[in-house]
C-alpha cells in the first residue's frame, strides 16, 4: 500500500507538548479556557480548536509506587479505510475526501452539511471528529496536507524532539515500526503495534493500548458489518438518498 | 443503523462480504479524492533562536512583507541541536510576539495613581535619565566609611537580564557601571550562581563543560538536581540517542516526573539531601577503589599534600570564627615544597594527602546512614552507584545533567562540588559523553553572566575591584594568580592583559588608571548580592531601581518582603514585553496604590525575534539572531533604550557637572552606534577587541604580520596589558574578527572524528576560542593517546605536531603541561579550598528542615550561610505548625516567573492554574481531593493552588519518621491570567548559599489544607 504513514513511538514521548502546540500554531487554532483538573493533561480531548492533545495516565505496581506515566499524543488516524467516509459517502461523496497521494483523509467545508454529525462521529473506532457549534463544519487532524503537499512534514512531526513522531512513506515507517517494536520489546515484552494493518498512525506501545486511552485502538480484530447506507454509497456513488 | 464504534470493517473484507450480499459483481475503485495542491504563504523567512530554556533550538521566523508581522514560527531543520524540533514553548512563539496584550507604548505610573498614562519615547528618556542624575549626584559616594576612596553610587540599583542579546548585555553593565552601580544583580543569581564557583574551584571555568549535542556520546546520564524532559526537553531528543545506543539514564528526583518517565532507573530523595547522597556514593567508590586511577594521579589534586592546619570536626572545618560566621581559609593550605609547589605523594598513601582526607572524610556516609538522612532506599542508593560507577572505565564516560534541584539550597555550591569531584573520581571530566553539564535555563544567561551583570565581577569572570585596592597597579597584583610548577599553564596570570583591555573598551579614551579609578568599588568582603539587595531596598536605600527584563516581584524569594521592599523606591524603570507583578507591584494583592508613591517607567521593548545580536546558550555557544518583524508599536529593542539612555546622561552631564562626571562623560558610547540607533554588529566587535594602535602580531610559526589600529584582535592570547588593545570580554576574543562574525556561521562541516562525537565546530562559535569540549587535555592520557578510542575528543597528531579534532584546552606537547589550565596548579580539584564553607561538600539541612538534628553531625544547618538579622521568627524548624517539605518546580509549558509564557493562549490552555503535587497519603491525611482548591501556607505568606493528588509523589522515611512533600510551580503571578495564581515564592524563605547567595527556594515548610 502506498501513501504516506505517522509512526509514532510512545516509549520515546515525555509529553513536552510540542506537537500539542505546534498543531494549534500551524493551523492557528484558538486556544480552549482549561482549568486544572488535577492532572498535567490539558486538553482533557480533541475538540473543534484541538486536533491533538496529549493523554497522561500514571500506572502503578502492585505496591502502588509508579511504574510508568504513560503518555499518548492522541490525532486522527487517517485510516487507510476509514468509517468516518464510508458513512459520509452515503450523503455526499465530496464532503470527506482521502487523498490519492497520501491517503489523508480530509473533513472539507461540506461537511457542515451532513444531516448527522454523531453519525459520522459515531463510526470513528477512535472518537476522533469533532464539530464546530456555529458553522457545522467537522473538524480534525488534515495531516497537515498543505505541508506535506510542499515537502515538509505535518508540523507535530517536525515539533517532536525524541524521535517519537515520525512520518513518510508507508513501507518505511512500518520497517521503522516493526524495528522498534522489536527493541522495545525487550524492556516491555508486552509491546504492540496498534491497528498497524488498517491505520496510517501506527502507535507503538509498551504496554497493552487500553491503559494509555479508551480510543487507543480499534476493537480487536472480527470485521463487523458493514453498515448499508455506506455499502450503496460504496456501489452507487453519493446519488441524494432517503436516510435509510 | 448506524455504524457502531467499535464495529470497523475492513474494506476488503467488505469486498467479501458483497458477494455475500448477492454478488452484484461491481468494481469499486478508489473513492476520487483529490484535494487541491494546497499552496503555503509567502513570507520573508529569517532564522533565529528560542529565548527560553538555554539549549539554544533554531527557528525559523516567516514575515508578512505587507503586514511586517510575523505569520509561523517553527523549528529550523537545518539547525544541529533541534533539528527543527521545538517543545510547548518553542512552538509557541508565534503569540508572544502577535498577542494583543502585549504593552506597545511606553506607560507611566505617578506617585499615588492606580492607573498608567501612555508617554513617548522622548519624555521617557528625559525623565528617567534626569531622576538617574538627581539620584547619582545627591547619593554619590566618593569615599565609605573607612575613608577609603569607591566612586559609587549608593541610591540606584539594578536587576536584570539574562533576556537581553550579549551585545545590550555588555553594553548595559558599562552604563550601569559609569553610572557608579555597584547593586547590579540578574537571573543568574538566583538560578545558576552557585555553579560558577563550584565548577571554577574545581576545574577552572564555572560553565557547562560539555554542550548539548554530547549528550549523546556518554554511556550513562545521571540527571539530578534536575528534570530535563520537562526544563530543557530538546536536550532529551540527545538523552533518547544516548539511550538508543545502550546508555542508561538514572533520574533521582523527589518526585517522579516526566524524566523519570523515561528513566531506566528511577531514586527517589527528600529536596535537600543531595551532599548526603553523593557522599555515599564518594565512599563506594574509595571503598570498593573505582577511581580511573591514571586519571586521578595525574590530572586531580589527590595525591597533594595537605598543610597541619587543617582539620574537620563534628561538622565543622578547622578555622571557624562563630562571631563572623566566616571561616579563615588560609588554614586549608597545601603544604608547599621549596619551589613553593604543592608537595604530592603519587602512592597516595599519606594519610595528609587529599585521597586520603577525602576517604577519611566521607567515611561516615554509609548507605545505612545515607538512607535515612535522604528517605532513598538502600538498594535504589546502591543500584544508583553501581551503575553510574561503572563509567570509570576508560573506554565509557558518563554524564551528569543538573539545575536548580542542586544551585537553589544554602548547600548549592557544595552540592555541585560533589559531583564534580565524584567525575574527577571517575575519569569523567574533558570526555566526549561525560563532564559536568551545568544546564542553565534561560536563552542567554550564559552570555548575561559572561558579562558580569552581577554585583561581585566584571566581564570575563575577573573581580569586581574592591576599596582595598585604591589603584590600577594593586588590583593587578593582587588578582593575578602566582604558579611556580612549570607544568601548570596557569592561565590567569595574563589577567593583566584583559582587565586592561576591558578598561580601554569601557574608556577607551582615559589612561589605565584613571579608567581604574572611574570604575565603582565594593568594600571589602562587602555582599550585594540578589537577597542582601532586596533587604537593603527595604531599608530605604535606594531611591532608583531597575528591572530590566526581570520579574523580582516574583522571580525573588519570599515575595512579600521584596514587593513590599519596591514600594520604598522613589521611581523604578520596568522593562518588559507584558505588564507584570513588578512593573505593577502598586496595584498588587495588599497593596493601596494611593499609599505608593513610587513612581513606575514602564518601557515596552521588542521580542527577541524582533531585533539582531547574539545569545549564548547553556554550551557556551554564542548564536546570531536575525530581526523577522519589526518591534510591534512602539516598542524598542534594550539595546536602543541603554544606548539612548547613556547619550542622554552624557548630554545632561555636559549641561551640569554633577557629582563625578568622569565616567560618565568619558564612556566610550561611540562604539555601540552611530549616534542615533544602536548597532549590534559594532558592539560585538567591541566585545571582540580591537588594537587601539598600530601593532605587529607573531604567528607560532615566526611570520610577522603588520595589523592595523581598528583592526580586530583574533584571539585573546593576543591581548596587551599596555592599553593599545580594547576587548569587551576576553572569553569572546576570537568570535568576531577580520574573518568576520564566527556567531553567524552555519556551516555543519566536519570531519569524521568530529562528526563522531558531533562537535560542530564551524557552526556559529563557542567560547573560548571555539574549543567545544572544556579540559579535553584530560581525556587523552600522557602521551596524548586518547582515554576512548571509540570516541575521542583529541588526539595528538606526531607528525604535525598538533592536536586533533576539538580545540586544544591549552597547548604544548603531550604530558607537558596539566590539562586544567585556569587552576592555578594546573589540576582538577578534589579538595577545594578556595569556598566559604569547607573544601570538602558536608551534609547539612537546608535552613527550614523537618528534622532535629542529623545523623552526620551536631551542625543542623551550614554556619556560613546567607541569612538575615531578625528573620528567624520567619523560619519553620522542625514547627509542626508547618511539617511537610516545600520545593519549587518547573513544567515544560511554562517558564520562570511566567512572565511571558502565562499571556500565551496556547500555553495557559496546557497548564492554566497554579498546582500543588501531593501523595495520595498526604491527601488522605488531610481529606484532600484531585482538583480542589488547596492553601499552603507558612510564616512568610500563603497561596492557593489546586491539588494534585498522584502516585508520583510518596512519603519518605526520615530518621524514622514518615515525611511528606508537596511541590509547586513557580511559574503564575496575579497579573494574568486572573485565576492563575500568584507566585511560589509567596512561601520561600531569604536565606542564601554561603559562597555566592543563592535564595534556597528548594526546600522549605509549609501546611497544607483545604481552601
Amino acid at each position: 500500500m502506498s501513501g504516506k504513514s505517522f509512526f509514532v513511538d510512545l516509549a520515546k514521548c515525555t509529553a513536552c507538548r510540542g506537537c500539542q502546540v505546534a498543531c494549534k500554531q500551524w493551523n492557528k487554532l484558538p486556544a480552549e479556557q482549561t482549568r486544572n483538573h488535577g492532572s498535567y493533561q490539558n486538553p482533557m480531548d480533541v475538540s473543534a480548536i484541538t486536533y491533538k492533545t496529549v493523554h497522561m495516565k500514571e500506572i502503578s505496581d502492585d505496591q502502588g509506587f509508579m511504574a510508568a506515566w504513560l503518555f499518548f499524543p492522541e490525532q486522527c488516524r487517517h485510516c487507510t479505510e476509514p468509517p468516518c467516509k464510508m458513512t459520509a459517502d452515503a450523503y455526499d461523496d465530496q464532503a470527506i475526501l482521502q487523498d490519492e497521494v497520501t491517503g489523508a483523509i480530509t473533513f472539507t467545508d461540506r461537511t457542515k452539511n451532513l444531516p448527522d454529525f454523531d453519525e459520522i462521529r459515531e463510526a470513528c473506532p477512535y472518537n476522533i471528529p469533532r464539530q464546530n457549534a456555529e458553522t457545522k463544519v467537522m473538524t480534525k487532524c488534515t495531516m497537515c496536507l498543505d505541508r506535506v503537499q510542499n515537502g515538509r512534514v505535518p508540523a507535530c512531526v517536525q515539533s517532536c524532539p525524541t524521535g517519537t513522531m515520525n512520518f513518510g512513506e508507508r513501507d518505511e515507517m512500518l520497517a521503522l515500526a516493526e524495528n522498534r517494536l522489536a527493541e522495545v520489546q525487550k524492556k516491555y515484552p508486552d509491546a504492540v503495534l496498534g491497528d498497524a494493518d488498517s491505520t496510517r498512525v501506527i502507535y507503538l506501545y509498551q504496554m497493552p493500548p487500553q491503559k494509555y486511552h479508551d480510543f487507543a485502538v480499534a476493537s480487536a480484530a472480527t470485521p463487523g458489518l458493514m453498515n448499508r447506507k455506506a455499502m450503496f454509497a460504496k456501489l452507487f456513488g453519493s446519488a441524494p438518498r432517503n436516510k435509510a | 443503523m448506524k455504524l457502531g464504534r467499535r464495529e470497523f470493517v475492513k474494506l476488503t473484507a467488505a469486498a467479501t462480504a458483497v458477494t455475500a450480499f448477492g454478488g452484484m459483481g461491481f468494481d469499486f475503485g478508489p473513492t476520487t479524492a483529490h484535494a487541491q495542491l494546497l499552496k503555503l504563504r509567502k513570507g520573508k523567512e529569517t532564522t533565529s533562536v528560542c529565548c527560553y530554556c538555554a539549549v539554544g533550538c533554531g527557528l525559523i521566523v516567516s514575515t508578512d512583507e505587507k503586514t511586517g508581522r510575523s505569520i509561523n514560527i517553527e523549528g529550523n531543520p537545518d539547525h544541529p541541536i533541534n533539528e527543527g524540533a521545538l517543545c510547548a514553548k518553542g512552538a509557541s512563539l508565534f503569540q508572544l510576539g502577535e498577542n494583543e496584550k502585549r504593552v506597545t507604548a511606553p506607560q507611566y505610573r505617578a506617585p499615588g495613581s492606580d492607573k498608567w498614562e501612555e508617554k513617548s519615547w522622548e519624555w521617557m528618556i528625559e525623565e528617567i535619565a534626569k531622576r538617574i542624575k538627581k539620584v547619582r549626584d545627591t547619593t554619590f559616594a566618593e569615599k565609605n566609611s573607612k575613608g577609603q576612596v569607591v566612586n559609587r553610587v549608593e541610591g540606584l540599583a539594578s536587576v536584570g537580564s539574562a533576556a537581553l542579546d550579549s551585545e545590550e548585555c555588555w553594553v548595559y553593565q558599562a552604563f550601569l557601571r559609569s553610572l557608579g552601580l555597584t547593586y547590579i544583580e540578574h537571573q543568574a543569581r538566583i538560578c545558576h550562581s552557585s555553579t560558577v564557583p563550584a565548577l571554577a574551584e574545581s576545574f577552572g571555568r564555572g560553565a557547562m563543560t560539555n554542550h548539548i549535542i554530547d549528550i549523546k556520546n556518554s554511556d550513562c546520564v545521571i540527571i539530578m538536581g534536575g528534570n530535563h524532559a520537562e526544563t530543557h526537553p530538546i536536550c532529551f531528543k540527545w538523552v533518547t540517542r544516548a539511550q538508543e545506543k545502550g546508555a542508561k539514564l538514572i533520574h533521582v528526583d523527589p518526585r517522579y516526573t516526566r524524566t523519570s518517565a523515561k528513566a531506566d532507573l528511577y531514586a527517589p530523595l527528600r529536596s535537600g539531601t543531595d551532599i548526603a547522597f553523593l557522599g555515599g556514593m564518594i565512599k563506594y567508590i574509595l571503598d570498593k577503589d573505582l577511581i580511573f586511577r591514571d586519571y586521578v594521579l595525574n590530572y586531580t589534586n589527590a595525591s597533594f599534600i595537605v598543610g597541619p592546619d587543617f582539620g574537620f570536626n563534628d561538622g565543622l572545618f578547622t578555622g571557624f570564627d562563630e562571631a563572623t560566621r566566616k571561616y579563615d581559609k588560609k588554614k586549608w593550605a597545601f603544604a608547599m615544597d621549596e619551589n613553593g609547589v604543592p608537595k604530592r605523594d603519587m602512592t597516595l598513601k599519606d594519610p595528609r594527602c587529599v585521597y586520603q582526607l577525602l576517604k577519611a572524610h566521607y567515611a561516615r556516609y554509609d548507605t545505612k546512614t545515607v538512607s535515612s538522612v535522604t528517605g532513598t532506599p538502600e538498594d535504589k542508593l546502591l543500584e544508583v552507584y553501581k551503575t553510574f560507577t561503572e563509567t570509570s572505565a576508560p573506554e565509557k564516560s558518563g554524564t551528569i545533567l543538573y539545575a536548580m534541584g542542586w544551585t537553589q539550597h544554602t548547600v548549592g555550591v557544595q552540592n555541585i562540588r560533589t559531583m564534580a569531584m565524584i567525575q574527577l573520581l571517575l575519569g569523567n571530566i574533558g570526555m566526549a559523553g561525560g563532564g559536568v553539564n551545568a544546564m542553565r535555563g534561560e536563552g542567554n544567561v550564559q552570555g548575561s553572566t559572561d558579562h558580569a551583570l552581577l554585583y561581585h565581577i566584571i566581564p570575563g569572570y575577573m573581580a569586581t575591584p574592591n576599596a582595598a585596592l585604591q589603584t590600577y597597579e594593586e588590583y593587578i597584583k593582587a588578582s593575578t594568580p602566582v604558579s611556580n610548577d612549570p607544568k601548570s599553564v596557569n592561565w590567569w596570570q595574563h589577567k593583566p592583559k584583559y582587565f586592561a583591555s576591558l578598561l580601554k573598551a569601557m574608556y577607551k579614551d582615559a589612561d589605565l588608571s584613571t579608567a581604574y579609578t572611574w570604575m565603582p568599588k565594593l568594600d571589602v568582603g562587602q555582599n550585594a548580592s540578589w537577597l542582601v539587595l532586596f533587604d537593603q531596598m527595604l531599608k530605604g536605600q535606594f531611591k532608583g531601581f531597575f528591572a530590566w527584563g526581570m520579574n523580582p516581584a516574583a522571580s525573588g524569594a519570599n515575595s512579600h518582603k521584596t514587593r513590599e521592599a519596591l514600594s520604598k523606591l522613589d521611581w523604578m524603570v520596568n522593562v518588559n514585553i507584558y505588564e507584570n507583578e513588578t512593573g505593577s507591584f502598586w496595584k498588587g494583592p495588599d497593596m493601596n496604590p494611593r499609599d505608593v508613591k513610587t513612581e513606575v517607567f514602564f518601557l515596552p521593548c521588542a521580542v527577541s525575534y524582533e531585533k539582531q545580536g547574539s545569545i549564548t546558550n547553556t554550551g557556551r555557544w554564542m548564536q546570531w539572531r536575525y530581526a523577522g518583524p519589526k518591534p510591534m508599536g512602539k516598542c524598542k529593542p534594550d539595546g536602543d533604550m541603554i544606548y539612548e539612555l547613556a547619550l542622554k546622561l552624557q548630554e545632561l552631564y555636559k549641561k551640569d557637572k554633577g557629582a563625578f562626571p568622569g565616567p560618565i562623560l568619558g564612556l566610550n558610547t561611540s562604539d555601540w552606534g552611530d549616534g542615533h540607533e544602536f548597532d549590534p554588529h559594532k558592539v560585538a566587535r567591541l566585545i571582540n577587541g580591537y588594537y587601539l594602535k598600530d601593532t605587529v602580531v607573531k604567528a607560532a610559526d615566526g611570520t610577522e604580520t603588520l595589523l592595523k589600529a581598528g583592526s580586530q584582535v583574533n584571539g585573546f592570547p593576543n591581548l596587551k596589558d599596555d592599553g593599545s588593545t580594547c576587548c569587551g570580554n576576553w572569553v569572546y576574543c576570537g568570535s568576531y574578527t577580520d574573518k568576520g562574525n564566527l556567531a553567524e556561521r552555519r556551516d555543519k562541516t566536519q570531519t569524521p572524528e568530529q562528526a563522531k562525537v558531533g562537535l560542530y565546530p564551524n557552526w556559529t562559535w563557542s567560547w573560548p576560542l571555539n574549543r567545544r569540549v572544556l579540559y579535553n587535555r584530560a581525556s587523552v592520557d600522557l602521551n596524548g593517546k586518547p582515554y576512548q578510542s571509540e570516541k575521542p575528543v583529541l588526539a595528538w597528531n606526531e607528525t604535525g605536531k598538533k592536536w586533533l579534532i576539538d580545540i586544544p584546552d591549552g597547548g604544548g606537547a603531550p604530558g607537558t603541561k596539566h590539562p586544567f589550565i585556569m587552576r592555578t596548579h594546573g589540576m582538577g580539584q578534589l579538595y577545594g579550598p578556595g569556598l566559604n564553607e569547607g573544601p570538602f561538600p558536608e551534609h547539612y539541612e537546608p535552613m527550614e528542615c523537618p528534622i532535629a538534628e542529623h545523623p552526620f553531625s551536631k551542625r543542623l544547618n551550614n554556619p556560613a550561610a546567607l541569612i538575615f538579622a531578625g528573620e528567624e521568627k520567619k523560619r519553620a524548624v522542625c514547627d509542626p505548625r508547618y511539617p511537610f517539605v516545600c520545593t519549587s518546580i518547573r513544567v515544560t509549558e511554562h517558564w520562570q516567573t511566567g512572565v511571558m509564557t502565562r499571556w500565551q493562549p496556547w500555553l495557559i490552555e496546557a497548564q492554566p492554574q497554579m498546582f500543588c503535587e501531593m501523595s495520595e497519603d498526604l491527601a488522605e491525611l488531610k481529606g484532600i481531593k484531585n482538583g480542589e482548591k488547596v492553601i499552603l501556607e507558612n510564616p512568610r505568606g500563603e497561596l492557593w493552588a489546586i491539588a494534585m493528588v498522584t502516585k508520583r509523589l510518596k512519603p519518605m522515611n526520615i530518621m524514622g519518621t514518615p515525611t511528606h512533600l508537596v511541590a509547586i510551580p513557580w511559574h503564575y503571578g496575579w497579573v494574568w491570567p486572573k485565576e492563575g495564581g500568584d507566585s511560589a515564592n509567596l512561601l520561600t524563605p531569604s536565606v542564601g548559599d554561603a559562597n555566592t547567595g543563592i535564595p534556597e527556594t528548594k526546600a522549605f515548610m509549609v501546611n497544607v489544607k483545604k481552601a
